[in-house]
Formats: C-alpha cells, structure tokens, sequence
C-alpha cells in the first residue's frame, strides 16, 4: 500500500532538483552570498598574509554555514507557503521519507556552493583548496550541518520569523559538526600531518551519524500540529 | 478495495466516534460522532474556529486526535494513516502545488509519490487534465495560472489516484463567479463518479445546490444534520443563522 521509500525520497530530490533548475532561486542566492562573503573578506584581509593563511578555513566555513541556511529557509519555505508540505503528508509515503528527500535536495544545493567556492577562494586567497582532505571535510561537514539544518528549519519554518530564528537555533546544535570541520580545514591547509588532525574527520562522522539517528527519529514529531 | 465487513454492514466509510481535538487546553471538536456512508455528499458548515477544518485534517491523517476514534474504510487512523491516505483525496484552500513546476510536472511528481505505475501516468494525467479543461496548459507554469485554474488543478492533482474519498477545505475561496461554477461542475462530476464528498464552505448555494446533506459544526458538536432535500439556499441561511445564533446566544 505504502510507496516505496526510495521510490519517494528520489521523487522528492528529483522535485526539489527540476524546481531549482527552472527557477535558480536556491542556488544563485546562495552562491551570490557566499562570492560576496568571500571577497569581502579578501579585501579585509589583503594586506596581512599571514592572518590571510590562518583564517582561511574560517572565511570557507563562515561562507559555507549562512550559505546553506539561507538555502535551508528557502527550501522549506517553498513547502510550507503552498501547503506543499501538507500535500506530501497526504501521500501513501513514509513521512521520514520527507526529510530524507529534504536532505538531500538541501545537501546537493550547499555541495554546489561548497564546491563553487573552493576554486574561487583558491584563486582570490592564493592557496590551493582543491585538495581531496578538504572535499572530504566539506563533505561530512555539509552534511551533518545540513542534517539537522533540514530538521530544525522544518520547526522554525512554521513561525513568523523564521529568517532570523533558524540561525539562533541552529547554531549551538551544529557547533559540534563547526568545530570539527574548522579544525579539520585548518590542519589540512596549514599541511600539518595527518596523524595530528584525522581524529576531527573521524569525529565528524561520528556526530553526522548521531545527527542522522536523531533526526530521523525525531522528524515525525516535529512535522505533528 | 478491501474494507472491513463490520463497517461495511453498518454502510459508514467515515466514522468519527467521541472525536475530541484540542489545541493546548483549548477544546476545538467535543466528542464528535460523525457517520457517513459510500457516495454520500456532505456539506459541512460553521463558523469560523467552529471545527470545520480541523476536523478534515484529522480524518486526512494530517492531525492526531487528543480522544476519540476515526474509521475510514475500515481502518484506524492514525495507526494505519498510510492505508487510509491512499484513499483519500484533498483539495485545500491553499493549492498544495509547486508554482514553478508546470501542470503537468506537478501530476507526475505526485504520481510518483503515490506509486501510480508509470506506465499509466501519462494517459491518467491527460484525462484528468482534460477533465478539468486544462488540456492546453500542461505544460506552463503553475505561476501562470489564476486562481481558478490552480484549484481545478489542485483537484486534478487530489483525484490522480482515484480516491474513494474527496475532502475539500473550502475549495470556493478566491474564486469568481465563473470560476466557482466550473468548480461545481467538477464536483458534480466526482460525486457522480461513485465518490465520497465532505466539503467545507461558507457558500451556502453551493452547499444546498450540491450536497445531499448538511452537518452544520458549532462549538465543537454537531448543530445541525439533515438532509438538503427541499433546502434552497435561503431556507439553508435561516436554518445556519438560527442553529449558530442558539449556540452563541446559550
């Protein structure tokens, strides 16, 4: 009786993905932010080399995060505006099927950005970010950010001011998934050995995995009236 | 479709038995028995906060009682809401569609989510699109399309699998003259096609003209329920007048 679950969480991605490519609305506000971050902080950052080399990872992380929440917002604003999101409950459809659908679109859309950014950070900062460490992190690190994002923006999407509400609630939740992505970028550009810096990746996957089992058991109560 | 054969000889497809909702320690329905049996139109009117909407959120499985049962074809909501939403169509005051999907985008992706077989999607779509008498627009943008037209949609898109059950939340919202009368056609139409209609609205032509009975909500209970037989308009007026106006002034 029940829609198969894979069967609805690729309709939902694929959805999200032919919207995005019909209206752009995601991805270039997105991808408009973050050029702006960056070269905002390029220009702060122009004469000192130094403290250019060290802040890096925080300018990418910085960029990465508001980013996606403006994303996350967006993204499930187009639900809730329309009644969309009462539309996919109606379906036959495991309901955690919607945030895993929701995940994913969020997650492809912030990957796009993440990875537009590293080539032009590599350019505007003079330092190579193209490394396979670092896509990894930015991997694990959008993810779990994205994990709970999707989560969290499914509650505060119902409120008035969920613009401002979602980084307020968000943050504190995320700063585990922060900090050890910003440790883990900055071990990989300041080419410190690997064996000083790879418990951070690891301990990323550890909290993207809490993250995925919470939200997956939560989901069904935070879409409930 | 298999029901259960209790329900089936009692002739109730919806069943709502001492339904109680409430939000916080505000009380929305009291103890609400409902019963209506395959094929019936209902109309379902009341003022506004009388519990009109939230009672089709909860027989749609999108809202769980405080207390009380629900039986849809005989199934329990909302242990078994998965069985029942696939007999259940709903058609809302809001679209529930993607504005820069086009008409036809939208049918599929819902197609998809209630497991139609590909192979019929298409043929399904065209006909409903045909239906609803947007044959020549299933290619544009939802964004396009005015209000009337989105609502046509948007039950296109609530009568894609064939439900057995249409619930509309005041589906007469934003609609003109021309508009709300395509509407009634389609409606017509469905209920003329063997489906169950509950309907809420505050046209009370439409709900005399089209409803086999009427159930008028007030303070969360059953004020009114009768047959439309006889009923115009007006008569409908002074009975909804005198049946909210008793409650309001006991």
């Amino acid at each position: 009786m029940k829609t198969p679950f894979l069967k609805a969480v690729l309709s939902i991605v694929r959805k999200d993905i032919q919207i995005e490519l019909r209206s752009r609305e995601l991805v270039s506000s997105m991808g408009l932010f973050a050029l702006l971050s960056i070269l905002i902080f390029s220009f702060a950052l122009e004469l000192d080399r130094s403290a250019r080399q060290e802040a890096i990872s925080g300018v990418l992380w910085v960029t990465v995060v508001f980013a996606s929440i403006l994303g996350l917002n967006r993204s499930l604003a187009m639900e809730r505006d329309q009644g969309n999101l009462d539309a996919m409950l109606l379906a036959p459809i495991d309901r955690v099927a919607i945030f895993f659908g929701k995940l994913a679109g969020n997650l492809v859309f912030a990957l796009v950005v993440g990875l537009l950014l590293l080539p032009i950070m590599t350019i505007l900062y003079n330092q190579n970010l193209l490394q396979p460490w670092l896509l990894l992190v930015l991997l694990l690190g959008t993810f779990g950010f994205a994990t709970v994002g999707t989560l969290l923006a499914m509650m505060t999407v119902q409120t008035r001011a969920r613009e401002s509400l979602l980084p307020i609630v968000m943050m504190p939740v995320a700063l585990p998934v922060l900090l050890a992505a910003v440790r883990a970028s900055t071990n990989i550009l300041t080419e410190t050995p690997i064996a000083d810096w790879i418990a951070w990746p690891q301990i990323l996957v550890v909290v993207d995995i809490i993250y995925l089992v919470a939200c997956y058991l939560l989901f069904e109560y935070v879409i409930e009236e | 479709m298999a029901l259960n054969s209790e329900l089936e000889t009692r002739n109730f497809l919806i069943e709502t038995r001492a339904l109680v909702k409430a939000y916080g320690l505000l009380p929305v329905l009291r103890k609400l028995d409902l019963g209506i049996t395959r094929g019936e139109f209902v109309a379902l009117l009341g003022p506004n906060g009388s519990g009109k909407s939230t009672l089709l959120r909860l027989l749609a499985g999108l809202s769980k009682p405080t207390a009380g049962q629900i039986t849809i074809g005989g199934w329990t909501l909302p242990d078994e809401a998965a069985a029942v939403r696939a007999q259940i169509g709903m058609v809302s005051h809001k679209v529930l569609l993607y504005e820069n999907l086009s008409a036809r985008e939208n049918l599929r992706f819902f197609a998809r989510l209630y497991n139609l077989p590909p192979a019929d999607v298409d043929t399904r779509i065209a006909e409903l699109l045909e239906q609803v008498g947007l044959s020549r627009r299933t290619a544009d943008p939802v964004r396009t399309f005015s209000r009337g037209m989105q609502q046509r949609l948007s039950i296109a898109r609530a009568l894609l699998h064939d439900p057995d059950i249409l619930l509309l939340d005041e589906p007469y919202t934003g609609l003109d003259v021309d508009a709300s009368s395509v509407l009634d056609g389609l409606l017509r139409a469905a209920h003329a096609e063997g489906r169950t209609i509950l309907m809420t609205t505050h046209q009370l032509d439409s709900a005399a003209a089209l409803a086999g009975r009427v159930v008028i909500l007030s303070r969360g209970g059953i004020g009114y329920d009768a047959p439309t037989a006889g009923l115009d308009g007006s008569r409908l007026s002074a009975i909804y007048t005198e049946t909210t106006s008793m409650v309001s002034a006991r």
